[in-house]
Order: structure tokens, then C-alpha cells, then sequence
């Protein structure tokens, strides 16, 4: 049984530490919230100029002045504290945001990441991605194992242009998490029921299997 | 000293075709509303437009880029809008992205008295194509010039007849970063109140930095995505 989405969240929360200020990208990485263990405190920034974001708003009480980096209505908890794109970002560069996690469409085994731009389609833009990649002290990966053609996404090298480079250092995926190591993707736990093999074949970067690999737990 | 204007026609006095204008706001949070209709209305053409992103189809920027007034777009973001995409790939528009927090510390610099920053966001990829790297400490870092406009246009919450301005939350994001770095820095507030009335430890914008002001009116505040929870 692979992990499905919100698995996925649940698992990279076992990683949040007392005190941490976290980033949270779109995607899976925003489900991570919704798993933060007992007894910890974490501090999420948004980086369109918001820490201490609370919840969605109660039906009716949404404002179009609190967003997050999403663009979702969200709320404030006691101690917010609202700053402009510029500090946002100076934070970030600083090395004062604890943890990133954010989503990606391929993964090198040099911890190499691309989640910007597929050439030739539609170019959205990167966002703050280039900014937290380059900057962020701890960077997780939430992806899928492979792409909706059943490609893998953790390779030797990215096909695709770079977000960022060596700067991924754990990805967590629907069959395994993964630490990026200087010999490769070392693989620390598979997903309940995900053979090892599996997780081989379905890596095309060099996977290293040290052991027995235990299967993910949840708290 | 009269900064103050009596709405957005009046504060856009001397926008031309061609000019370089820098629009505050994160997607449609904190948006100079009034100016942008007021640009559509005025037909100004050609404009290169410095902002976080380009708007829906039908409102903030998305209204620009459908009458074709916008030559030249610089974003991070431009994901929510077909119109943009459409006049991408046929080539009508020019498309600059850069990444976020360069965007944001670009316009900071200006105002700072800055000529340029070193970064390390993007450095290995292609916004670093063509740019000087430098090596501090061990790490790379790209240099990136400070951006200057010839007119920044900013939304903010209240204001006063000096130009200061407050910010009400999130809305704050880029239009306290394009306020300082406008040629000519025009402040749409919601509420303009006499010099005094603002608390001085309280201002986000000191007044130096804003040349016009203006109360605007009907502020729609669209929403972008609504996401709520049920109570209980």
C-alpha cells in the first residue's frame, strides 16, 4: 500500500521540531499543517508577509486582506505578525525559516530540484521557489514517486530547468522517504507493504539500501 | 506641499504610453483597483508593468492585459490567467520572470539608495544566465540590479495628507516595496485622513517616499480563492 497524499503529509510532520518556523509550499506540503503533533509548537510563514498563520477562515468571516502565498483566505493566531514581500524574503535568505517543504517535478541524487517549468508548455513562473531552494537551512520534498506516465522523478540528473541546486535534503514520497546523501538517494523508510524492490525500480537516481528499511510509522 | 489628488485620474496625471509602471499587490490582495481601471479607461499603451503577478481574466491586471495595453510583463508568478498565457505563446507580449524575493529586494534596493544586490536565489539555473556570480563565505551569490519606474502605484489602508501610509495585513506585501521605488510614487488609500490623525510609531510608508495621494472608492476586494471551515 503506497502512501496517499495526506500520508504523506502526516509522515513529514514526524519531522516539525518544538519552535520551528516552517514554510509550507502548495500542494502536499499545505496538508502537513493539519498533522502537527501534540505538544508542538510550530510557526508557519506565508511568504506573502505573514507568520502565525492560523486556519481557514469560519464560513462568512473570510477577508481579502489575509491570504496566504496560495492565494487561499486564511487567518491569524495570537502572535501574528503581518511584513512586507521584501522582509518576507529577507527572513528566508537569512536561514531564519527552520524547515521548507515544497513539492517538486524531478529530484537529483545531488539534491538538485525542478518544480518551475516545463519547456515548450505553459511557464507559470517560480514564485518564491528560487528564493526558499537557495536559502533554506532543511528542505523536504512531498511528491509523487513517479509522474502520471509512470516515470521516475528522482533521477541521476533533471531533465527539466533547475529550481534550484544541492539544496534538497529528505523527500518523502508515496513509497518511500528518502535522504539525498553525497553517493545518492539513501533510502531510510518504505511506505506500509512497499517492497524494496518496488522503490529500486521506480528510482531511475542511484538508491542506496543499507540494511533492513523499516516501514513508515505515523504518530 | 500638496500631494493630495482627487481620484485616480487626477493622480495619474503625466502616465504616458510607454512607461515603466510598477503595481503593487500579491495576485489580487491589496491591488491599486482604482488606478487600473483608471489606466483601462485611459487607454495608456505599450506599458511595461512590474508586479508580483498579472491578475484573473477579468480583474487587476487581467483588465490591462485585455484591452492589450501591457508590451512587456515582469512577474514571479502568472498562473491564474488565460488571456496572459494566450498572448504569451503567440508572442504579443514580452514575459520577464524573476523570482520572488529578487522581485521584492529589487524594488527595496532602489529605495535604499542601492544599485544592485547579491542573492542566491537562482544562482545554477537559468535566471542566473548572463549575470555576474559572486562567491561570499563559500556560497554563490547572483548580482541583480535595483529596479526603478517611472511610476509605482500602491494600494494601502489608510494614508494621510503627508503621503504616510498603513497597510492593513497581508495587503501590505509589495506595496511597501514598489512605494519606495517609484520615479513618482502614487498612493490609492481607503481612507485619507489630515496630517496628525495617524499614530507616527504606527506608519509602514514614511511620506518621503509617496509624491500623490488619492481616497479611492468602491473597492471591490475579489477574492481569489475562498477557502473556509465549517463552524462546530
Amino acid at each position: 500500500m503506497s502512501m496517499d497524499k495526506n500520508q504523506i503529509a502526516q509522515r513529514i510532520a514526524k519531522e516539525l521540531r518544538d519552535g520551528f518556523y516552517v514554510n509550507l509550499g502548495i500542494g502536499i506540503p499545505t496538508l502537513v499543517a493539519n498533522y502537527i503533533p501534540q505538544g508542538i509548537n510550530v510557526v508557519l510563514q506565508s511568504e506573502n508577509g505573514l507568520l502565525g498563520m492560523g486556519p481557514f477562515p469560519f464560513e462568512g468571516e473570510a477577508d481579502a486582506d489575509l491570504i496566504n502565498a496560495g492565494k487561499q483566505t486564511v487567518t491569524t493566531i495570537p502572535g501574528s505578525v503581518f511584513f512586507d514581500s521584501a522582509m518576507s524574503f529577507g527572513m528566508i535568505r537569512a536561514g531564519k525559516v527552520d524547515l521548507t517543504v515544497l513539492g517538486a517535478m524531478e529530484v537529483a541524487e545531488n539534491g538538485d530540484i525542478a518544480n518551475w517549468k516545463i519547456p515548450g508548455k505553459m511557464v507559470k513562473g517560480m514564485g518564491g521557489a528560487m528564493d526558499l531552494v537557495a536559502s533554506a537551512k532543511n528542505i523536504i520534498v512531498a511528491m509523487m514517486h513517479t509522474n502520471p506516465k509512470g516515470e521516475s522523478k528522482l533521477l541521476s540528473k533533471c531533465t527539466l530547468p533547475i529550481t534550484g541546486k544541492r539544496c534538497v535534503k529528505k523527500i518523502v514520497t508515496n513509497l518511500a522517504v528518502l535522504e539525498v546523501t553525497d553517493k545518492g538517494f539513501k533510502l531510510l523508510e518504505r511506505a506500509p507493504g512497499v517492497s524494496v524492490e518496488e522503490i529500486k525500480e521506480k528510482t531511475e537516481g542511484k538508491l542506496i539500501v543499507d540494511g533492513d528499511v523499516p516501514e513508515v510509522t505515523f504518530n | 506641499m500638496n500631494k493630495v489628488r482627487k481620484n485616480a485620474v487626477d493622480a495619474l496625471a503625466g502616465v504616458k504610453d510607454g512607461d515603466v509602471l510598477m503595481l503593487g499587490g500579491f495576485g489580487l490582495c491589496g491591488i491599486p483597483e482604482n488606478c487600473i481601471s483608471a489606466l483601462v479607461d485611459m487607454n495608456i499603451r505599450n506599458i511595461t508593468c512590474i508586479s508580483n503577478n498579472a491578475g484573473v481574466d477579468d480583474f487587476g491586471i487581467g483588465l490591462l492585459l485585455k484591452k492589450k495595453q501591457v508590451k512587456k510583463m515582469i512577474a514571479s508568478y502568472v498562473g491564474e490567467n488565460a488571456e496572459f498565457e494566450r498572448q504569451l505563446l503567440s508572442g504579443e507580449m514580452e514575459v520577464e520572470l524573476i523570482p520572488q524575493g529578487t522581485l521584492a529586494t529589487r524594488c527595496m534596493a532602489s529605495g535604499y539608495g542601492l544599485p544592485a544586490i547579491y542573492t542566491p536565489a537562482g544562482v545554477g539555473t537559468e535566471v542566473a544566465e548572463g549575470k555576474e556570480v559572486r562567491n561570499f563565505n563559500g556560497k554563490d551569490y547572483l548580482l541583480e540590479m535595483a529596479f526603478n519606474s517611472d511610476y509605482a502605484i500602491v494600494k494601502a489602508w489608510k494614508g494621510d495628507t503627508m503621503g504616510n501610509l498603513i497597510y492593513k495585513e497581508t495587503a501590505r506585501n509589495f506595496n511597501a516595496v514598489m512605494a519606495l521605488a517609484g520615479k513618482i510614487t502614487i498612493a490609492e488609500v481607503e481612507e485619507l485622513v489630515p496630517a496628525g490623525q495617524l499614530d507616527p510609531n504606527q506608519i509602514h510608508t514614511p511620506g518621503i517616499y509617496v509624491h500623490r495621494i488619492f481616497q479611492g472608492t468602491n473597492y471591490e476586494k475579489r477574492i481569489e480563492q475562498l477557502t473556509v471551515r465549517k463552524r462546530g
